[in-house]
């Protein structure tokens, strides 16, 4: 519940928004955002764009995420074998 | 905006004068965990975790009587993953047991995967929990008028939003405790902004909105010690990529028009007075509370039995640590949870069994 997501805006349907990160294409809804565009990088906490972000934070935070993947990935490969 | 990391460390350890600072936020707990903040800087910066998981502090009378709706025939119910193991006034009164005694419990991402549950099952009645502060508060709230427009008449809402200015000036106010400064959660302020909090300036306290990596915590501690040394009682928002001063006006317009303030029970701390969301009675009909079907369980005043070894209340107002609740990693792990700050991902004891044990320490 608590996580926020970034994301970039790749399409607008109306109040719904997709968004992209690395590939990962996810849904979300615009409701709380005045005038948003396609390329624009939001914050998307349980379904819902809070705020829009900037670039250098929407690369910060996906890197983070990026490594705590990787670890968990250590992690996973260190118990099976 | 690059912190200069080692001239904060250093300053955060040459602290002299000891120094109270409260987080209120489950995600802050983690990260300061997590990063092993507390270890780095001064042992005079004493950080409290305070209740600031929303999982954390839903009552046990509330996780009773969401059992018991959810073991009612035709109703499927759909909650935050998070809420699916927390117990309640028994452990083995949870969604997850009401789940394996055969009742339909679906796990949602969104508050609007709740309105196409509706769509997709006519035949079914739809119960949302309403779960967070005022980050989610306005999710809740945009199902719920969705519903209406889309004249769904299948969904019902348990409401268990709370707000985050009464329980900290109920910390504020509690004279066993001592607080210097709080670290404001991010994605709250993000909704009613660095504003919302200026509240704290009455009580001589002093506040730093906070992002959510070690090095905007580090930021955030550091801008607090240097206003105490400065006697500068403000609130400052040391989040700005995510924050605005005035937060996000549409969500607010939305909280404003769907929900009233009412008194609410929460967990360990009991009823703390306009703290809780209630659905306004232009959006009645999709009130749990209202519904015929459900009344007499939500009538339910007072859980089934009380666990006496949980002191979780205590923990969450920052008056113990987890170490000292007796129940802590005895009887009371991760695996078999006695309390909501074990279950909740982000709760004080489950950080703390995770990050923090040290001999001695259990």
């Amino acid at each position: 519940m608590c996580l926020g997501v970034p994301l970039k805006i790749v399409e607008i349907q109306g109040k719904k928004g997709i968004g992209e990160v690395r590939g990962v294409i996810k849904e979300f809804r615009l409701d709380y955002l005045r005038e948003p565009k396609v390329g624009e990088f939001v914050m998307v906490h349980a379904g819902f764009a809070i705020e829009k972000i900037d670039n250098d934070t929407f690369n910060e935070i996906v890197t983070e995420l990026e490594a705590l993947n990787q670890k968990i990935m250590e992690l996973e490969n260190r118990y099976e074998t | 905006m690059k912190l200069d990391i080692e001239i904060l460390l250093k300053e955060l350890n040459e602290v002299k004068t000891p120094i109270n600072i409260m987080e209120v936020c489950g995600t802050h707990t983690m990260a300061i965990c997590r990063n092993g903040i507390k270890d780095i800087i001064s042992k005079n910066i004493n950080l409290i975790s305070g209740p600031g998981c929303p999982v954390c502090v839903t009552s046990d009378i509330d996780i009773d009587r969401i059992y018991e709706v959810a073991l009612v025939e035709g109703t499927i119910t759909a909650t935050y993953g998070d809420m699916l193991r927390v117990p309640g006034s028994k452990p083995e009164i949870s969604l997850i047991k009401a789940k394996s005694k055969g009742a339909d419990v679906r796990v949602v991402y969104s508050a609007m995967d709740a309105l196409s549950l509706a769509e997709d099952n006519p035949q079914k009645c739809i119960v949302f929990l309403g779960i967070g502060f005022e980050t989610t508060a306005p999710a809740t709230a945009t199902l719920i008028k969705e519903a209406k427009e889309n004249g769904i008449e299948n969904l019902r809402v348990l409401s268990l939003h709370k707000k985050v200015e009464p329980i900290m000036k109920s910390i504020l106010n509690n004279e066993d405790l001592n607080i210097d400064g709080f670290l404001i959660p991010g994605h709250v302020a993000s909704i009613i902004g660095r504003v919302g909090f200026d509240f704290m300036k009455d009580y001589g306290c002093i506040g730093a909105v906070a992002g959510f990596d070690g090095e905007e915590i580090l930021y955030a501690l550091h801008r607090i010690v240097q206003a105490r040394d400065e006697n500068v009682f403000d609130v400052f928002n040391c989040y700005k990529r995510a924050v605005r001063d005035l937060g996000n006006p549409l969500a607010m317009d939305v909280i404003r028009e769907v929900y009233h303030e009412t008194d609410v029970n929460w967990r360990g701390l009991g009823v703390i007075e306009n703290s809780g969301l209630g659905i306004n009675d232009k959006y009645t009909q999709f009130d749990i509370e209202k519904d015929p079907n459900y009344r007499s369980i939500m009538m339910q005043t007072e859980p089934s039995e009380k666990n006496k070894a949980c002191v979780c209340g205590e923990i969450l107002m920052g008056k113990k640590m987890p170490f000292e609740c007796p129940a802590f990693a005895e009887t009371c792990t991760p695996l078999s949870p006695l309390g909501p700050c074990m279950v909740s991902s982000e709760g004080s004891c489950a950080a703390f069994y995770k990050y923090e044990r040290r001999e001695g320490l259990k």
